[in-house]
C-alpha cells in the first residue's frame, strides 16, 4: 500500500495536479500575473514529461499510478506508456510555443484601469486546461475519466474558438460544442454498455474480457463514430473549418495541433488496447473509406480556399484522415502490420507541430500584412524570409517530402500497405501527397516569386515569435531526421496487441 | 404483476411521453416547461431503481437548475426568431434519421435485454473497504475515496465550463458582474417568495451536504440547492453578485478545489499515494472536502446559470 | 419482465429519441434539449446496470451511482456554456439556428 515519493509512477499524477493548479493559480492572481503563472507550469510540464518519457525509456515498460492506492476496477489508473509518453512531450512542447508565442497577441488595454482583459486571461486559463485535459485522456487508463477528459478538452477547445466574439466565431464555437457533446455522450454510451457487460471501466481488464459478438459491435460503433464526430472525421466535419479559422492563431494552433488528437488517440486506445487484434477487417476498411474521403475532400476544398487560414483548417482535415488509415492498414487484411500504427501516430506528432508552425505564421502574416488572402502573398518571402521559411517547412512534411516527418509517416503507412497487400491505400496516400502539394504550393511559389512586388508591411514581426515558428517547423524536421528515438518509444510498454491474436 | 411492477411501467410510460412532447412540441416554452417535469419524473423514477443519491441531484440538477437554466434561456430567446424554420428537411433524410434512431434504439433493447446474468458489479468489491473509509454511505466513499479523481476532475469542469461562459463577455463588460442580462423588478411576490424561501432552502442545502456521508445526499446536490436559492434571490433582485474579476469571488471559486488538491497532495505524505486519506482520519478528511467544496460549487453552479459578465441592460432587452 | 429491464427499454427509447430531436430540429434550444434526453438516457442506462448490480445488501452498485452523479454535473455543465453561446450569438445576430454562416471576415 505504501509507495515512496520517488516512484516514477507520481510523476504521472504532476503531469495533472501542476496545469490543474496553474488553472486555479491563474483564476485567483488574474491580470498580467495569469501570463507569468501558465508560462512556468507549462515550462514545469516539459520538465515532468521529460522525466515520465526518461523512466518509460529507461525502463522499457509503462510507467503507472493507482490513485489513492486503489488499484482497478474499484480505483482509477494512470498509465504512460510510449504512445501516451510520445503524445504528452508533442502537448508538452507545442503548448509551450503557443505560450511563448502568444503574448502580443494579448496585450493589456492601454489605460491602466482594468486590473486583467478578458482575452488574456481566457486565453491562459483555457492553456492551462488544455494541457491538463490532454495530459489526462492520455493517461487515464478508465473509461468514464477519460468521458470527463474529453468533456475538459472540449470546455477549453470551445471558449478558444469563440475568443474573439464575432458573431462567426460565436457560431462557429456552438457548432463545434453541439458535434462534440454527441461525440461524448454517444461514448459515455458505450463505456456503460461495456460496464454492464463486464462489470469494469478499466481498459487493460477490458482486454482480457470482452468477446466478440453483436453486442461489442454496437459499443465499438457508439463510441468510435462518437469520437470520430469530435475528431472532425470526414463526414463529420463540418464544423472544423469555421472553428479552427476563426480562432486567434495560438488558439487555432493548439486546437488543430492538439484538441483534435484527443479523440483520435482514444479511438487508438480502443481499436488497439480494448479489443487488440479483434478480427474486424470490414469495419476498419469503412474507417478508412472515412479517411479517404477526409484526405480527398479536405484537399479539393484546401485548394480552392480564398483565405491562408482557412485553407490550413481546411488541410487539418485532410491530414486527419490520413491518421485513420491505420485501422485498415492495421487489421485490413489480417496481417500484423506494427508499421501502421506507428504510422499513425508519426502523422498525429508530425502533423501537430507543422499545424501548429503554419498557424502561427499565418497570424505573424496577417499581423504583419493586415490581411491573409493568398492571392496577395506574391513576393511575401523576400519580406518574412523566417516566417517563410518555416511555413515552407511544415509544408513539406504536411505533404510527405523527405526527410520530414510527415514523410516518415507516410513512408511507413504506405509500407504497411504494401506489406498487407491493400494496394487501394497506397494510391490514395499518394494521391493525398499530390493534392496536399497542391494548396501548399498554391502558397508557397507565389510567396517565392521573384518578380512581384512585395506586400507592404503595416507591423514589424517580432524575431522572438518568429523564432518559435520556426522551431515548431524544424521539429516536424526533427522527426524526419531522427526517426529511430520516437519509433522506439511508440513501441515501449505496449500490450502484446496483435501477436495475442495471432499466433 | 405487482403493484411495483405496474407503477414503473405506467411511469416509463409517462416518461417516454413527456419525452415525445419535449421534442416534438411546436413552440420552445411548452418544450422547456416539458423538460422540467420530465427532470422530476425521472428523479422517481431514479427512486425506483433504489438510488436515491442519484434521485436528489437529477432533481436538483437535472430539473430544477437546469429548468432554470432553460427557462431563463427561453425568455432572453424569445420568439424573435423564425428564420431558423425557413430550412425544410427533405423527406428522404427525414426517413433515413428515422430509420437511425429506431436503429439506434433497437440495438440498445437488445443488449438491454441480453444482459449477462447474474449481473456483474463492483457493489461487493466496494463494500469490503468501506469501514476503513469512515463513511456509511457507499455511494460518498465512491466518490470521495475510491475514485476521488473524477470528483476532483469535475470541479475541474464545473470550473472551466463557468470560465467559458464568463470568455462570452464583451471585452468592456470583463469586470462587470453576470446577470442573466436583466435587471430585476424592486418588490412584488417574487421577492416575498425569495425571502421566505431562501433562508430554509439554504438549511435545507447545509443539511444535505452535512449528511451525505452517511445518508443519500451529498456536496453537489447540497450545492445545487444553494445555488437554485442564489438564482432565485438573483432574480427577484434580494441577492447580488460581485464583479468576475473581485478578488473574494476568485477565492471563494478556488478555495474547494485547492483544498481538495492539497488534501490530496498531503496524501502522499501520510499515506504515500496522492488522493489516498490517513487511516482513522478519513472521514474527517472527506468531510473537509465536502464542506470546502460546497460553496465553491454552489457559487460555481449558480454563475453558469447567471451567464457572462455585462453591463446593466439596456431598455430592448 | 423486471423494474431494470423496464427502464432499461425506456432509456434505449429516450435515446433514439432524443438523437432523433438533435438532428430533426432547427433551433438550438430544442438541439440542446434533445441532447440532455440522450444524456438522461444514456445516464438512466447506467442505472439500470447498476440496479441489476445489487448486491452485499446494497440495493445497487455504489460505483455507478457515483459516476452517475459526476455525469449529471459535468451534462449540466455542457448545458450551461451551450446555453450562454446561444444567447450571444442571438444578441448578435437575431438568430438561434445553425443556419449557414455569413460571409467571412478579414486577417485573423
Amino acid at each position: 500500500m505504501f509507495a515512496s515519493l520517488t516512484d516514477s509512477g507520481v510523476l504521472l499524477v504532476f503531469a495533472l495536479v501542476l496545469p490543474v493548479s496553474g488553472m486555479l493559480l491563474a483564476l485567483l492572481t488574474g491580470g498580467r500575473h495569469a501570463r507569468t503563472v501558465t508560462l512556468l507550469i507549462l515550462l514545469a510540464n516539459v520538465v515532468v514529461v521529460g522525466g515520465i518519457v526518461g523512466g518509460i525509456w529507461q525502463t522499457g515498460q509503462a510507467v503507472n499510478y493507482h490513485l489513492g492506492g486503489w488499484s482497478p476496477p474499484l480505483g482509477i489508473e494512470l498509465r504512460a506508456d510510449g504512445l501516451s509518453g510520445a503524445m504528452m512531450a508533442v502537448t508538452a512542447l507545442v503548448s509551450l510555443a503557443a505560450g511563448l508565442y502568444a503574448p502580443p497577441s494579448f496585450r493589456f488595454p492601454k489605460s491602466q484601469e482594468n486590473r486583467e482583459s478578458r482575452m488574456s486571461f481566457v486565453f491562459w486559463y483555457l492553456l492551462s486546461a488544455t494541457v491538463a485535459a490532454m495530459n489526462l485522456v492520455f493517461l487515464a487508463q478508465d473509461l468514464f475519466t477519460l468521458y470527463v477528459a474529453l468533456e475538459l478538452v472540449a470546455f477549453a477547445g470551445v471558449p478558444m474558438v469563440a475568443l474573439s466574439g464575432s458573431a462567426n466565431t460565436l457560431l462557429a464555437a456552438l457548432r463545434y460544442l453541439i458535434f462534440a457533446l454527441i461525440g461524448s455522450i454517444f461514448y459515455l454510451l458505450g463505456a456503460v454498455l461495456l460496464y454492464g457487460l463486464h462489470g469494469t471501466l478499466d481498459i487493460s481488464l477490458l482486454a482480457g474480457l470482452v468477446e466478440p459478438g453483436p453486442s461489442l459491435w454496437l459499443i465499438l460503433a457508439f463510441m468510435t463514430v462518437g469520437l470520430a464526430a469530435k475528431t472532425a472525421l470526414f463526414p463529420l466535419h463540418i464544423w472544423l473549418p469555421p472553428a479552427h479559422a476563426g480562432a486567434p492563431p495560438a488558439a487555432s494552433a493548439l486546437l488543430s495541433a492538439l484538441v483534435v488528437k484527443a479523440s483520435f488517440f482514444l479511438v487508438i486506445r480502443l481499436w488497439f488496447d480494448l479489443v487488440p487484434g479483434l478480427p474486424a477487417p470490414s469495419a476498419s476498411q469503412v474507417l478508412g473509406a472515412m479517411g479517404a474521403g477526409a484526405i480527398l475532400f479536405g484537399g479539393v476544398l484546401a485548394l480552392r480556399q480564398a483565405r491562408l487560414k482557412l485553407l490550413i483548417a481546411y488541410s487539418t482535415i485532410a491530414q486527419l484522415g490520413y491518421l485513420f488509415l491505420a485501422f485498415p492498414l492495421a487489421f485490413g487484411m489480417g496481417v500484423e502490420t506494427d508499421g501502421a500504427l506507428t504510422g499513425g501516430m508519426f502523422q498525429a506528432m508530425a502533423h501537430a507541430f507543422a499545424k501548429a508552425s503554419m498557424f502561427m505564421a499565418a497570424g505573424l502574416i496577417a499581423e504583419a500584412i493586415g490581411h491573409d488572402r493568398i492571392a496577395d502573398l506574391g513576393g511575401l518571402g523576400r519580406v518574412l524570409p523566417v516566417t517563410c521559411l518555416a511555413f515552407g517547412i511544415a509544408a513539406l512534411s504536411l505533404i510527405g517530402v523527405p526527410p520530414t516527418g510527415g514523410f516518415v509517416a507516410k513512408w511507413l503507412l504506405l509500407e504497411a500497405a504494401a506489406i498487407s497487400g491493400q494496394w487501394w491505400w497506397a494510391v490514395l496516400l499518394i494521391l493525398g501527397g499530390f493534392l496536399a502539394g497542391g494548396y501548399m504550393f498554391r502558397v508557397i511559389m507565389p510567396a517565392l516569386a521573384r518578380d512581384v512586388t512585395p506586400p507592404t508591411l503595416i507591423a514589424p514581426v517580432s524575431r522572438f515569435r518568429e523564432a518559435v515558428v520556426l522551431a515548431l517547423a524544424l521539429a516536424a524536421l526533427a522527426l524526419g531526421l531522427f526517426p529511430e528515438a520516437p519509433t522506439e518509444l511508440l513501441a515501449l510498454g505496449r500490450p502484446q496487441s496483435l501477436e495475442i491474436l495471432s499466433p | 404483476m405487482n403493484t411495483d411492477l405496474i407503477f414503473c411501467m405506467g411511469l416509463a410510460l409517462l416518461i417516454l411521453g413527456v419525452a415525445v412532447f419535449v421534442v416534438g412540441s411546436r413552440e420552445p416554452f411548452p418544450a422547456v416547461v416539458g423538460f422540467v417535469i420530465f427532470g422530476l419524473l425521472v428523479s422517481i423514477a431514479w427512486m425506483c431503481l433504489s438510488a436515491p443519491d442519484v434521485a436528489l441531484t437529477e432533481a436538483a440538477i437535472g430539473g430544477g437548475v437546469t429548468g432554470a437554466l432553460l427557462l431563463v434561456a427561453t425568455a432572453r430567446l424569445g420568439d424573435s426568431s423564425k428564420k431558423g424554420q425557413k430550412t425544410k428537411t427533405p423527406m428522404g433524410f427525414h426517413g433515413l434519421v428515422i430509420l437511425l434512431c429506431v436503429a439506434v434504439s433497437a440495438g440498445l433493447i437488445a443488449v438491454v435485454l441480453t444482459f449477462p446474468e447474474p449481473a456483474p458489479t463492483l457493489a461487493l468489491v466496494a463494500l469490503e473497504p468501506l469501514e476503513s473509509t469512515g463513511v456509511k454511505n457507499p455511494v460518498t466513499a465512491v466518490l470521495l475515496a475510491y475514485r476521488a479523481l473524477d470528483t476532483l476532475l469535475e470541479t475541474v469542469v464545473v470550473l472551466l465550463a463557468m470560465a467559458g461562459v464568463w470568455s462570452l463577455a464583451k471585452d468592456s463588460d470583463w469586470s462587470k458582474t453576470p446577470l442573466f442580462g436583466y435587471s430585476p423588478e424592486p418588490g412584488g411576490p417574487l421577492v416575498l417568495l425569495a425571502k421566505v424561501l431562501i433562508p430554509v432552502g439554504v438549511i435545507f442545502g447545509i443539511y444535505m451536504v452535512w449528511t451525505g456521508s452517511d445518508h443519500p445526499g451529498g456536496k453537489f446536490q447540497g450545492a445545487a440547492i444553494l445555488a437554485a436559492m442564489g438564482i432565485l434571490g438573483l432574480v427577484a433582485g434580494v441577492t447580488s453578485v460581485p464583479a468576475v474579476t473581485n478578488a473574494k469571488l476568485r477565492w471563494l471559486l478556488v478555495l474547494g478545489p485547492a483544498v481538495f488538491l492539497v488534501v490530496g497532495l498531503m496524501g502522499f505524505l501520510s499515506v504515500g499515494y496522492f488522493l489516498a486519506w490517513p487511516p482513522g482520519l478519513s472521514k474527517a478528511v472527506i468531510v473537509l472536502i465536502e464542506v470546502a467544496l460546497t460553496p465553491s460549487l454552489a457559487l460555481m453552479l449558480g454563475l453558469l446559470v447567471a451567464g457572462p459578465p455585462r453591463q446593466l441592460p439596456t431598455s430592448n432587452s | 419482465m423486471t423494474i431494470p429491464t423496464i427502464f432499461g427499454i425506456c432509456a434505449s427509447l429516450l435515446i433514439g429519441l432524443g438523437l432523433y430531436g438533435i438532428i430533426i430540429q432547427t433551433r438550438v434550444l430544442r438541439k440542446l434539449l434533445a441532447f440532455n434526453l440522450v444524456g438522461t438516457g444514456v445516464f438512466l442506462l447506467f442505472g439500470v446496470i447498476g440496479r441489476r448490480g445489487a448486491g452485499g445488501g446494497l440495493e445497487g452498485d455504489p460505483v455507478v451511482f457515483g459516476l452517475v452523479i459526476t455525469g449529471i454535473v459535468v451534462a449540466f455543465s455542457a448545458t450551461a456554456l451551450a446555453v450562454a453561446i446561444l444567447i450571444r450569438l442571438h444578441e448578435e445576430t437575431g438568430d438561434d439556428s445553425l443556419v449557414d454562416e455569413p460571409p467571412d471576415e478579414e486577417g485573423r
